[in-house]
C-alpha cells in the first residue's frame, strides 16, 4: 500500500492542485457533519426518554405516551419467521452455487442473475407480492407470519451471497483430503465444509437481520399496523420502524416517543453491524471473505 | 440410504432451493402482472399517462388514473439525489484512500458504514422533523421535492461511497507507484490514474444507488407532502410513485388497487432497465 501522506510531494503548486484538496477536505466534513448533525440530534433528543419502563410496557394514547414492548414483541416474532424461512433456503442455494456448480454452468449463471436482480427490486413492490400472495391468496390476512415471509423473500440475495462467499473462502485442499480420505460429498459438506464456512453464513445471517430489523415499507400492508401485543403469529403486528413511521405521519405529538423508538432502532442495529464486522475481521482468521 | 444415493437425495434438495430462490423474482413478476391485469384491461394503460388527474376509484369508470406526475416526481428525487450523492460519495472515498491520514481514513470508513446501516425509515424522521421545518422558514410548506432530495441523497451517499471505496482498493499498486515515480501530485494521479482505472466500479456504485433511489419509499413518503402534482421548483411538494403505493394500498379496492399494482410492474421494469444498462455499458456485473 502506498501511504497516502507521503508518497505524493507537498500541495503547493498549481491552485488546481489547492483547490481539490480543499473539495476533497470539505466533502469528507461535509459528510461528517451531517452524520453528527442527524445521529447527535437523534440521541440527544431521545435518549433520554429511553429506560426499563419504556422498553417494558405497552403504548398509550396512540403511542404519544407509554412504552414500546409489543413492537419489540412483534420485530422479533417477524425476524423470527424471516429467518426460520430464508436461512434453510439461502443455505441450500448457497451450498449449490458454490460447491455443486461450475462457475460456467447455466443453471448457476441464471440463478445468480435473477437473484441480482431480486436484490435490486423496491421493498414496496416486496411488499405488494406480499399482500397479494400471503395475506390474500394463502389467506393469512394482515399478520406477522404474513409480513415475515414477505422479509424472508427480501433478504435471500444477502443472505445467499454472504454464504455464497463462505464457502468460496473454503482453501480447496478440503476438498481435495476429504474425497482422498473417500468421504461422501454429503458428509464432506456436513463435516467439513460447513464448520469451515461457518463465519460467512454468520455474516450473511447479521446482515440479514440488519435488513429485517430496519425494513418499514413491505410491513406496511403485509404485517399491518396493530399495537397490541401479538398473541400469535397470526396476529397482526407493528414494528419498530412501523412504529416510528405510524408516530411521526399519524399521531400528532408523537415525535418524542417516535424518537426514543428510532435510537432504540439504531441501538440494535449498531449493534448487529458491529457484530457482522467482528465476525469477519476476527472469527475468519486470515480466510479473506469480502463483507 | 447408500452413499451415493444420499448424494443424489442433497443435490436434489440442494437444487431444488436454488431454483426456488432463482424463480422467486419470475414469481413476484407474475404476480405484479396478474393484480394489474383488470386494471389494464378496464383502464387500458393509455389512460395511465392521459387521464386530466389521478383521482382513482374502486370501478375504472368512476376513476382517473393519470400517473405521469408521480413518475416525474420519482425521476426528480431520484435524479437530485443522484446528482448531489455521487460527487460526495466518490470525493468521500478518494479523501478515505488517498488524503486523509490512514487511521482518519478508517475511522471515516466506519463512520460510512455504519450511515449504511441506518433504516430508511430514520433519515425520514430526521427529514421531517428536522429539514422539513428548516426548509419552511425559507418557502413553505417546507415539505417538498427539495427535502425529498436532500434526505435521499443523504441516504444513497454510503452506498456509492462503499462502491467506490472498493473500486479504488481494486487500482493496481503498479499504477500508484509509476505515478509517484513520475512525480505526479495527489490530484492528477487520483484525476488522471485512479478514476479512470476504477471507472467500472465507479459506475456500477453509480447503478447501485440510482436503483436505491427509485425504490426509496419511507424517506419520499416522509418528507416530500405527497400531493400529486408537477413539480414547478424544487420548494414544490410532490408525490412518488412508491410513496403512493405506501399512502393508498392500504384502502385501495378493485381497479384502483390493480392501478397500483400496474405502477408496481412500472417500479420492476425501470430497475430492470436500469441492470440491464448497467451491464449493457459496464460489462459484467461486478461481483464483490
Amino acid at each position: 500500500m502506498i501511504d497516502a501522506t507521503t508518497a505524493f510531494p507537498p500541495a503547493r503548486g498549481s491552485s488546481g492542485e489547492r483547490l481539490a484538496t480543499a473539495a476533497v477536505w470539505s466533502s469528507a466534513l461535509l459528510v461528517v457533519g451531517v452524520s453528527v448533525w442527524m445521529l447527535g440530534g437523534l440521541f440527544w433528543q431521545g435518549a433520554g426518554r429511553i429506560n426499563w419502563a419504556f422498553l417494558t410496557t405497552e403504548p398509550a394514547n396512540a403511542g404519544r405516551s407509554g412504552g414500546i414492548a409489543p413492537m419489540l414483541a412483534s420485530t422479533v416474532l417477524v425476524l423470527g419467521v424471516a429467518l426460520a424461512v430464508s436461512v434453510p433456503l439461502g443455505l441450500g442455494a448457497a451450498v449449490l452455487l458454490a460447491e455443486f456448480t461450475d462457475s460456467g454452468s447455466v443453471f448457476g449463471r441464471l440463478v445468480r442473475r435473477s437473484l441480482d436482480v431480486l436484490a435490486g427490486v423496491p421493498s414496496v413492490v416486496f411488499a405488494l407480492f406480499g399482500n397479494a400472495l400471503f395475506c390474500q391468496y394463502l389467506g393469512l390476512g394482515y399478520s406477522i407470519l404474513a409480513g415475515g415471509l414477505t422479509l424472508a423473500c427480501m433478504v435471500l440475495p444477502v443472505l445467499i451471497r454472504a454464504t455464497e462467499e463462505g464457502f468460496r473462502a473454503v482453501p480447496e485442499d478440503y476438498r481435495r483430503a476429504a474425497a482422498a480420505l473417500g468421504m461422501s460429498r454429503t458428509g464432506t459438506l456436513w463435516h467439513v465444509l460447513l464448520p469451515a464456512a461457518a463465519p460467512g453464513l454468520a455474516v450473511g445471517l447479521v446482515l440479514g437481520i440488519g435488513r429485517v430489523l430496519g425494513e418499514t415499507a413491505a410491513l406496511l400492508f403485509t404485517s399491518g399496523y396493530v399495537d397490541r401485543m401479538p398473541e400469535s403469529l397470526l396476529d397482526s403486528g407493528r414494528t419498530l420502524s412501523v412504529h416510528i413511521y405510524d408516530l411521526s405521519m399519524n399521531v400528532t405529538g408523537g415525535d418524542a416517543n417516535a424518537c426514543a423508538t428510532a435510537v432504540v432502532l439504531v441501538v440494535l442495529l449498531l449493534v448487529v453491524n458491529a457484530a457482522a464486522g467482528w465476525i469477519a475481521r476476527h472469527w475468519m482468521r486470515g480466510k479473506r471473505i469480502s463483507e | 440410504m447408500s452413499p451415493s444415493a444420499k448424494d443424489r437425495l442433497l443435490l436434489g434438495v440442494l437444487r431444488g432451493c436454488a431454483a426456488l430462490a432463482g424463480l422467486l423474482v419470475v414469481v413476484i413478476a407474475a404476480f405484479l402482472i396478474l393484480e394489474s391485469v383488470p386494471a389494464f384491461r378496464n383502464v387500458g394503460w393509455t389512460r395511465f399517462f392521459s387521464d386530466p388527474a389521478w383521482h382513482p376509484a374502486p370501478r375504472a369508470e368512476a376513476g382517473q388514473f393519470q400517473m405521469l406526475p408521480m413518475l416525474a416526481g420519482t425521476l426528480a428525487v431520484m435524479a437530485g439525489a443522484v446528482l448531489l450523492a455521487t460527487p460526495l460519495g466518490v470525493l468521500s472515498a478518494v479523501f478515505c484512500r488517498y488524503y486523509a491520514p490512514p487511521a482518519l481514513g478508517n475511522a471515516y470508513r466506519r463512520l460510512i458504514e455504519l450511515l449504511s446501516g441506518i433504516p430508511s425509515v430514520v433519515y425520514g424522521f430526521w427529514g421531517l422533523v428536522t429539514l422539513v421545518p428548516l426548509i419552511n422558514q425559507v418557502r413553505p410548506p417546507g415539505a417538498s421535492l427539495l427535502a425529498g432530495v436532500l434526505v435521499v441523497a443523504i441516504m444513497i451517499l454510503p452506498t456509492v461511497a462503499l462502491m467506490a471505496d472498493g473500486a479504488l482498493a481494486q487500482v493496481p499498486q503498479e499504477y500508484l507507484r509509476a505515478a509517484a515515480a513520475l512525480g505526479l501530485s495527489r490530484w492528477t494521479t487520483v484525476r488522471a490514474v485512479v478514476l479512470p482505472a476504477a471507472k467500472y466500479g465507479l459506475f456500477t456504485g453509480v447503478m447501485l444507488e440510482t436503483g436505491r433511489a427509485i425504490g426509496e419509499t419511507m424517506a419520499t413518503l416522509m418528507v416530500c407532502g405527497n400531493i400529486v402534482r408537477f413539480p414547478q421548483s424544487v420548494f414544490d411538494p410532490v408525490r412518488t410513485l412508491t410513496a403512493n403505493i405506501a399512502l393508498e394500498m392500504a384502502y385501495a379496492l378493485g381497479d384502483h388497487r390493480s392501478a397500483l399494482f400496474a405502477s408496481g410492474l412500472l417500479l420492476l421494469v425501470l430497475i430492470v432497465m436500469l441492470a440491464g444498462a448497467a451491464e449493457w455499458i459496464g460489462g459484467e456485473p461486478a461481483r464483490d
